[in-house]
């Protein structure tokens, strides 16, 4: 068995910035744990443009980020293991993990989890008709376009507007083949904006809103999707339907934490469906941090990396026994807030205070207003509010420290 | 010329093919499908029925008993993951309590070890039940098993027996030629001197070859959930619902994979429907939450239909042709079919064939497959000391399930080959966790054009015509890695 101070799980976005804060913090036995063969995560796969207008104020493409942090990580010669997965994870911070030279066990003194998500599939959304060929998730389509370079798709329709699939059905159709129509659920798109410029408007694909797949037939390849047109509650209107002969259905209809490693741990989970965790991204289990997508599924890569020094952060802090206790707040996502992080706040000595979160409608007019229990400590004017686009509010806390209890995040209308 | 020819390559054909892979006889197996086990046997419950529901009397019941007290050996022979978890049918109302002490009556009369049980005792045995709950029928013989490695492995084990296989073949004509039957395929055609016909819902069509008929198969769909790995104490046994004129009515149960499974439905439907309804699937629902308490549907990772092969005459129908002894029917294998299916091999060979063909055993029948390596069952010591032969086994295919790439390529290497993702899924279940092969799909696909030599073009997800890939990326000439 080997010892390690950190081990980090996952190479990613949320992984690299985490090793990489926790080194400038003077933390020197870190150990990262990749299950690809290259560091960088899922920004392999993703090779179009668009990240890092927030850190670095340029756009890069994925592999193009991910090159910046990978080569700081060798710089500073943080040790990494590639092609080795986790195989289990257990109390007391015992890491079976397996690569090349066999199975091991890894004993951290403490933990950063950046495992990001995956995708929700045809079987999480019932997806009704039959069990043809050519019914991929977009990131699944993406990885055969852009690792494999194999093209698995010519007549296609696109289920849900998120991000991956609006970039898919441009990618797509750069490949020659022919996108009929984005169907999306919900009255308003969830890409972000200049995603449907790019993806679609600029390709003339058409976005059909209030529309979701409600039949797929073809017996061995997708022929066909019958869709329907839905109504405020999400039932189908009877004969608003919509035939589109394609051999192709891609999903694009979410991300979900990937968590189930830390099942053994008795962690906490939020209604983001990823760990509850404080201030500086610990999880209720004391020396267990996350960071990325595993948390919550971010919009923007540079925010992912934000997160990730963050939890860096903390770890070294947790690691060189500075972390002080002193406050008992729980952080609450009130009336059309759908989750917020972090969920607790613990140490006053952090002065700075990040809350991210989402709304669950779109919403406009309408101040956002933090509370610690009944006082409001923060209040920002927004036009409008949408559940694509997460929000992040700061508050500094030097002239008016915080009380033990509830923080709450509201959103309100303005008359 | 063959001795036999099985037409079928589900549960029941290869079941007769295992035991008849014991006697010096040429069998050849013609199998439509590019898979064992690929239709009936593929999509159902997956338990192993104790015997308390068939009607006293029938061949269902009188094979359901005996094939499953076959189970424990077969599953050590065929290295086949089974369990005896017991199943428990709930009755949820006072009025229904007499039809609950009526199954416990059949039970005793088909021999079958039942226990009636409180709403207390119940409640110690399983906390989720239903509050509704009165009243229940233990039956500790029933048990879950996974079904497709069933067929595989006893396919494997019938070939390596001798048995000949031959997939992707189907049988388009059987007539009598003096002594032997011809049977025609879209491939070739073949002499023989017994037919079996184990054709699933299409047993009518073959029966119908060779006379008139007057039986029917009745296709009926079931559909279920598939739920993931969430908490393997959610649920310890087979819970049934009281069993109606339509079938044993919806279950909820573990799976030997630690999944659970929700259903069937039964429908009347075209024999190649699978498609899943909303409507079918929220009254599967409803009936399951009747039974079960918090059932967490939202950890649904798939749902699927399967059909059944139900026949007109209420029974199973296995006997020879009216007119022509050497043609053999084994029709209308339902539910419980599956459990039934060693018996139903004897049956066949004790009663039906014997009689008629004289049946040696060979000396080096070897009952038992080759051992597979299930890696996350070992040891520490015993996964690094086959990392050490073989370096595959440290390559993890899928994340999900943690299945590694030595795994794959050991099914790769036996008798009955998959030849598609979902041939690899079934046999090693990479692709069954809960990113249903999003992150390892195109993984395996590479893996099956590597190891066949083709183009990743010609890879299947399933079925013939269920390609992939249509073409290579513009650029993928440029690619270096």
């Amino acid at each position: 068995m080997i010892n390690k101070d950190l081990v980090i799980i996952g190479g990613g976005s949320a992984g690299l910035a985490a090793a990489i804060k926790a080194r400038q913090e003077g933390i020197k036995d870190i150990l990262i744990i990749e299950k690809d063969g290259n560091l960088g995560g899922i920004l392999n796969q993703c090779i179009h443009n668009g990240f890092g207008l927030e850190i670095f104020n340029e756009e890069l493409t994925g592999p193009e980020y991910a090159y910046r942090f990978k080569q700081i990580v060798k710089d500073k010669k943080i040790e990494y293991l590639l092609n080795t997965s986790i195989l289990s994870l257990d109390k007391g911070f015992f890491i079976k993990y397996i690569n090349e030279s066999g199975v091991s066990i890894c004993h951290a003194k403490c933990i950063i989890f950046a495992g990001g998500c995956y995708e929700k599939n045809a079987g999480a959304i019932n997806l009704m008709g039959d069990r043809p060929s050519g019914i991929f998730t977009a990131g699944c389509a993406q990885k055969y376009i852009n690792i494999k370079g194999y093209m698995p798709a010519k007549k296609v329709v696109i289920l849900g507007s998120g991000d991956i699939g609006l970039i898919t059905a441009r990618r797509m159709t750069l490949e020659g083949a022919n996108v009929l129509a984005v169907l999306e659920i919900m009255p308003y798109s969830n890409g972000l904006n200049r995603n449907i410029k790019q993806c679609l408007d600029d390709f003339n694909i058409p976005l059909y809103l209030s529309y979701t797949v409600k039949k797929v037939i073809g017996k061995s390849r997708l022929e066909k999707i019958i869709a329907g047109k839905v109504d405020e509650n999400l039932n189908f209107i009877d004969g608003e339907e919509i035939e589109f002969d394609c051999d192709t259905l891609l999903l694009s209809v979410g991300l979900v934490p990937n968590i189930s490693i830390l099942n053994n741990l008795g962690i906490e989970v939020s209604s983001a469906k990823g760990p509850k965790v404080d201030e500086i991204m610990q999880t209720n289990v004391s020396g267990l941090f996350a960071a990325g997508n595993c948390v919550h599924v971010h919009d923007l890569v540079d925010f992912v990396t934000n997160e990730g020094y963050l939890a860096g952060f903390g770890a070294a802090l947790y690691l060189k026994n500075q972390l002080k206790e002193d406050l008992n707040i729980d952080v609450v996502a009130r009336n059309n807030v759908s989750y917020v992080v972090p969920n607790k706040i613990k140490y006053s000595s952090n002065k700075e205070l990040e809350f991210k979160f989402r709304v669950k409608k779109p919403c406009k007019n309408v101040d956002i207003i933090i509370k610690n229990n009944d006082k409001i400590i923060k209040k920002v004017y927004k036009l409008a509010l949408l559940p694509s686009q997460m929000e992040n509010i700061k508050i500094n806390t030097t002239n008016s420290p915080l009380k033990d209890g509830m923080i709450t995040i509201d959103i309100e209308t303005r008359a | 010329m063959q001795d036999i020819i099985i037409v079928g390559g589900g549960i029941i054909g290869v079941m007769i093919a295992r035991k008849l892979s014991q006697y010096d006889l040429n069998v050849l197996l013609i199998e439509k499908e590019n898979d064992v086990g690929n239709v009936t046997s593929m999509a159902n419950s997956a338990i192993i029925h104790s015997g308390y529901d068939p009607i006293p009397g029938t061949l269902k019941a009188k094979l359901n008993v005996l094939g499953n007290k076959q189970f424990d050996l077969i599953c050590k022979q065929l290295d086949v993951d089974f369990k005896r978890i017991g199943t428990i049918t709930v009755c949820l109302d006072e009025n229904d309590v007499f039809k609950l002490e009526a199954l416990k009556n059949r039970a005793s009369e088909n021999n079958v070890e039942a226990f009636l049980l409180s709403k207390e005792e119940l409640l110690k045995l399983e906390p989720n039940l239903s509050d509704n709950v009165v009243k229940g029928l233990f039956c500790p013989s029933g048990g879950i098993i996974d079904p497709f490695n069933l067929c595989v492995h006893c396919m494997e084990n019938a070939c390596e027996n001798g048995v000949k296989l031959h997939l992707n073949e189907e049988v388009i004509n059987i007539s009598k030629d003096g002594e032997l039957f011809s049977v025609v395929t879209n491939k070739d055609s073949y002499k023989c001197k017994i037919v079996i016909n184990a054709a699933g819902y299409n047993a009518d069509k073959i029966a119908s070859f060779i006379e008139k008929i007057d039986f029917d198969i009745i296709p009926r769909k079931g559909e279920y959930f598939v739920l993931d790995h969430f908490d393997d104490s959610f649920l310890n046994h087979v819970i049934f619902t009281l069993p109606t004129n339509k079938g044993k009515g919806v279950l909820i149960s573990k799976t030997t994979s630690n999944n659970y499974i929700i259903g069937p439905s039964s429908e009347i439907c075209l024999k190649d429907d699978y498609s899943c309804d909303k409507l079918t699937l929220d009254s599967v629902k409803i009936s399951a939450s009747k039974m079960f308490k918090n059932i967490p549907f939202n950890q649904t990772i798939r749902t699927f239909a399967g059909i059944r092969a139900t026949p007109s005459t209420h029974d199973f129908i296995i006997e020879p042709a009216k007119s022509d002894k050497y043609f053999i029917n084994v029709a209308g294998i339902e539910s419980p079919g599956l459990v039934s299916s060693p018996a139903i091999a004897d049956y066949v060979i004790d009663n039906l064939i014997s009689p008629i063909l004289v049946l040696k055993k060979k000396k080096n029948y070897n009952p038992n497959v080759r051992k597979y390596v299930h890696f996350l069952k070992l040891s520490l010591d015993e996964q690094n000391e086959l990392i050490k032969k073989d370096k595959d086994f440290s390559k993890i295919i899928c994340n999900c399930e943690k299945v590694t790439l030595g795994e794959v390529k050991d099914v790769l290497n036996r008798y009955v080959k998959p030849q598609t993702i979902k041939a690899i899924k079934k046999r090693t279940r990479a692709g069954f966790g809960k990113c249903q092969s999003g992150f390892c799909q195109a993984n395996v696909l590479d893996i099956l054009a590597n190891y066949y030599h083709v183009s990743p073009l010609e890879i299947l997800y399933d079925k013939n015509g269920s390609n992939i890939i249509y073409s290579l990326t513009k650029n993928n000439g440029d690619k270096n890695d």
